[in-house]
């Protein structure tokens, strides 16, 4: 892609044509390069093997444990959990006050509010899943009231998931508009609007040339950060789809000026894979990317590992799962 | 605070090298007959490795003697025993993988992710499939009972030394030939240590013979009348001296030269993975592969998205300590070749091509060139017309696939060619009309030892590897 300087303008012009009609929706998103499996597979491979030590490993984990949506979003969810996990995620090692505390505690709406009261004064945000997580099957006005619910009880982040079904069948211009919607109903008429992270599921979308569809398709609808996926279906987060949510979000912004963030969510659970997609993140986005701002983790058992790597490489022994707090 | 990567050196511990090396002749280590020796060094920073011995005429005649006096056993062995040999010595390099590639980056100067990921599973895999062809020669297509010629002359270049010594020794022991090998004069320790892995896989003595040396030897080892089998890996001028001897003789010749691939991208590629073909095309080794892509036709329509996206992909390349394993670019391998691919480049600038290189610090000892791009390149141009062999991608356009193909094939060389592309039917039409012997579609640089590798024209004759490699060593 060109460079912002030259073509934000036009790119943005462009951008607004291709959603005048489902037609042009699809002529356009069709129209974007392809994406070759193979390729893009071992381009992500290649990255895995950097070879990340001693003072760029200890960077790299505080940075991974500051770029944590500390998540749960079971059934089971009660308010007594929110609140051990909004604790855990302000001090997540109680044996060392230095560690950098999560980005957000990611909560379904319900329990949207006790985390916000929870995380007061922290600087970690609320994010909350919304529009019927994590099948997406309801109705608009039903999404739309989750949504607001959600930003009522004090979410600064909306997690929503798209209609899987409507872009499979090919109609995106539903899906742009569903967005577009969302996105009205995170805004606030008091205070910072919620940021709207959407999710594709990528397992389901299932090709690679969806994935990139899709991720353009969500950043012309008004997405803030676009996410991989729910962490509820068979194949979550992996390498290669993440780079191409990378890829997405780096073209977008030489094609229009605006930056997109990037969420990958789900199976990622050791500090050696979170160091593999920061090392992705390095390499392909740059330094622009590499903040709590701008890339998360959607993850709930990661930070523990994150953090006996940390105890390890701060006193030189291995710890175990006793020496972190379970919450 | 940027994310800078902390040195990650392998260890050189794992590989022991020794102060001097003689030649491999009949199972043993010994002297050159005249005693000369010469030195190895590290490209990376020019400290001596070792010191080697010379092989003058007189070894070579020893060598071919001894390989003579095993050839009656080795090659009366039933099929599966020599297979047996073959997967013990596959084994013995799967097991010290780790210091034949510290080994090989050390004396080459390619990073040792490559030597690691590529060279020496690619080095072991040659093994395995060939042990396996041993005891099936009758159902290779080449009748019956395939003979084989006798004693292979065979001499390897120094970009991939362990790897093209796999690719001559594997086929020729696996179908009943003895072998002398001669590796190229800057890089000859792998070779050394390769015949140490046939005295611990208990290989008969005088199947393998390695004799370090020079060009003379070379030329001595191709001259000699006992020698059944002629193979060559290397310059097409060397290739040429060469045929130029075998003339005349009942020696059977392959010869892999060089080339000037084209990669060709088309506008409905798959640009970012293409980025990735380019640059493993002509970065991957320092661009010294003889299938390198080292011409880029790029459809004129795409070519400032994908340039401006090739140089943000190039500006991301870690250069700098080949053992260090984020290392992406080594060193060039030696003097000699690091001024020939200066010299190209400067006449590359004074022919009027645009010339870019990504900003980057370069080592202050050893042979370092950056990764270079030249723009505005015609088919008039120097560096669109003369191999290379270094980091060096003059970049052409093309409006038209029947463009594509006069552009790609006008070249004395057709080894290697690349075709980018999301329409299926337009890569099998191109690959049609493309006269290079390896066309690789949506990918770059990928080897396997069942497929055949081989040149057209001035590229070379003959195939390596596959089914088709068997015949070169074989009389039919």
């Amino acid at each position: 892609m060109p460079p912002v300087t030259t073509t934000a303008t036009a790119g943005t012009a462009a951008l607004a044509d291709a959603t005048a009609s489902d037609a042009a929706l699809r002529r356009y998103l069709h129209g974007l390069p392809g994406v070759d499996a193979v390729g893009l597979e071992a381009r992500a491979a290649t990255l895995g093997t950097r070879s990340i030590k001693t003072t760029s490993k200890a960077y790299a984990i505080d940075l991974a444990i500051s770029m944590i949506d500390l998540t749960t979003l079971e059934g089971a969810d009660t308010a007594g959990k929110v609140r051990s996990l909004c604790a855990k995620g302000a001090h997540p090692d109680p044996t060392d006050r230095e560690t950098p505390s999560v980005a957000a505690i990611c909560v379904y709406p319900d329990m949207a509010g006790i985390a916000a009261e929870a995380v007061r004064g922290t600087g970690i945000k609320v994010a909350s899943v919304a529009t019927a997580f994590p099948a997406g099957r309801a109705a608009l006005p039903v999404k739309l009231a989750d949504t607001r619910d959600a930003v009522a009880a004090g979410a600064d982040e909306v997690d929503m998931v798209i209609d899987r079904g409507a872009f499979l069948s090919g109609h995106y211009l539903q899906v742009f508009e569903e967005i577009r919607a969302v996105k009205e109903a995170c805004a606030r008429e008091k205070g910072e609007d919620a940021r709207l992270k959407v999710i594709f599921e990528t397992g389901e979308l299932s090709t690679y040339d969806n994935i990139r569809r899709v991720s353009w398709l969500a950043m012309m609808a008004g997405a803030d950060f676009i996410k991989t996926s729910t962490g509820k279906v068979a194949v979550n987060a992996t390498p290669a789809n993440t780079l191409l949510l990378m890829e997405a979000v780096r073209d977008y912004r030489a094609a229009t000026g605006t930056q997109i963030g990037v969420k990958p969510a789900g199976g990622i659970r050791t500090s050696k894979d979170a160091i593999k997609y920061l090392v992705m993140v390095n390499e392909t986005l740059g330094e622009d990317w590499l903040s709590g701002r701008w890339f998360r983790f959607g993850a709930s058992s990661l930070l523990n590992d994150l953090l006996m790597q940390r105890q390890k490489l701060r006193t030189g022994r291995y710890s175990g799962p006793d020496y972190v707090t379970v919450d | 605070m940027a994310f800078d990567y902390a040195p990650a050196p392998e260890s050189r511990s794992v590989v022991d090298i020794a102060p001097s090396y003689g030649l491999f002749i009949d199972g043993e280590f010994r002297e050159a007959a005249d005693g000369k020796v010469f030195k190895t060094v590290s490209p990376a920073n020019e400290e001596v490795l070792s010191e080697v011995a010379d092989a003058g005429e007189a070894d070579v005649d020893a060598a071919v003697r001894a390989a003579r006096r095993a050839f009656a056993s080795w090659s009366a062995l039933p099929g599966a025993e020599r297979g047996k040999y073959l997967f013990r010595i596959a084994r013995i390099l799967q097991e010290r993988s780790r210091e034949l590639a510290v080994l090989e980056t050390l004396d080459n100067g390619k990073p040792i992710r490559e030597t690691r990921d590529a060279d020496l599973p690619l080095v072991a895999a040659h093994f395995f499939y060939h042990a396996g062809w041993a005891d099936k020669l009758s159902h290779a297509g080449y009748g019956p009972a395939p003979q084989p010629l006798g004693v292979a002359g065979q001499i390897i270049p120094w970009n991939f030394p362990l790897l093209m010594l796999a690719w001559k020794i594997a086929p020729a022991l696996a179908t009943g030939n003895t072998v002398v090998l001669k590796p190229a004069e800057t890089t000859p320790l792998s070779a050394l240590f390769f015949a140490d892995v046939c005295r611990q896989a208990g290989l008969p003595r005088g199947v393998v013979n390695i004799l370090t040396g020079h060009g003379a030897a070379g030329a001595a080892l191709v001259a000699h009348p006992d020698v059944n089998k002629v193979a060559f890996t290397g310059s097409t001028a060397v290739g040429k001296q060469i045929a130029r001897t075998v003339a005349g003789t009942d020696k059977k010749l392959t010869l892999e030269l060089g080339g000037k691939g084209a990669n060709i991208v088309f506008d409905d590629a798959p640009i970012d993975q293409a980025v990735e073909g380019i640059v493993n095309g002509i970065f991957f080794n320092q661009g010294q592969v003889c299938c390198a892509g080292s011409r880029l036709l790029v459809q004129e329509s795409i070519q400032d998205e994908l340039l401006d996206s090739l140089k943000r992909r190039l500006g991301t390349l870690r250069i700098g300590d080949p053992l260090d394993k984020n290392t992406d670019i080594g060193a060039i391998n030696s003097a000699e070749q690091l001024a020939r691919i200066t010299a190209l480049a400067e006449t590359g600038e004074a022919e009027g091509a645009t010339r870019w290189s990504p900003e980057c610090e370069l080592p202050g000892s050893g042979y370092w060139f950056a990764p270079t791009l030249f723009t505005g390149v015609s088919q008039a141009h120097t560096v669109a017309r003369d191999e290379i062999f270094g980091p060096v991608l003059s970049v052409l356009t093309f409006r038209t696939p029947d463009e594509a193909v006069a552009k790609a094939n006008n070249t004395p060389y057709g080894l290697s060619a690349g075709i980018w592309t999301e329409k299926g039917s337009r890569i099998l039409a191109m690959a049609n009309r493309l006269r290079a012997g390896v066309v690789w579609a949506n990918t770059f640089n990928k080897f396997d030892p069942t497929s055949p590798f081989g040149g057209y024209k001035e590229s070379g004759f003959g195939r390596e590897g596959g089914r088709h490699g068997l015949e070169a060593y074989l009389d039919v």
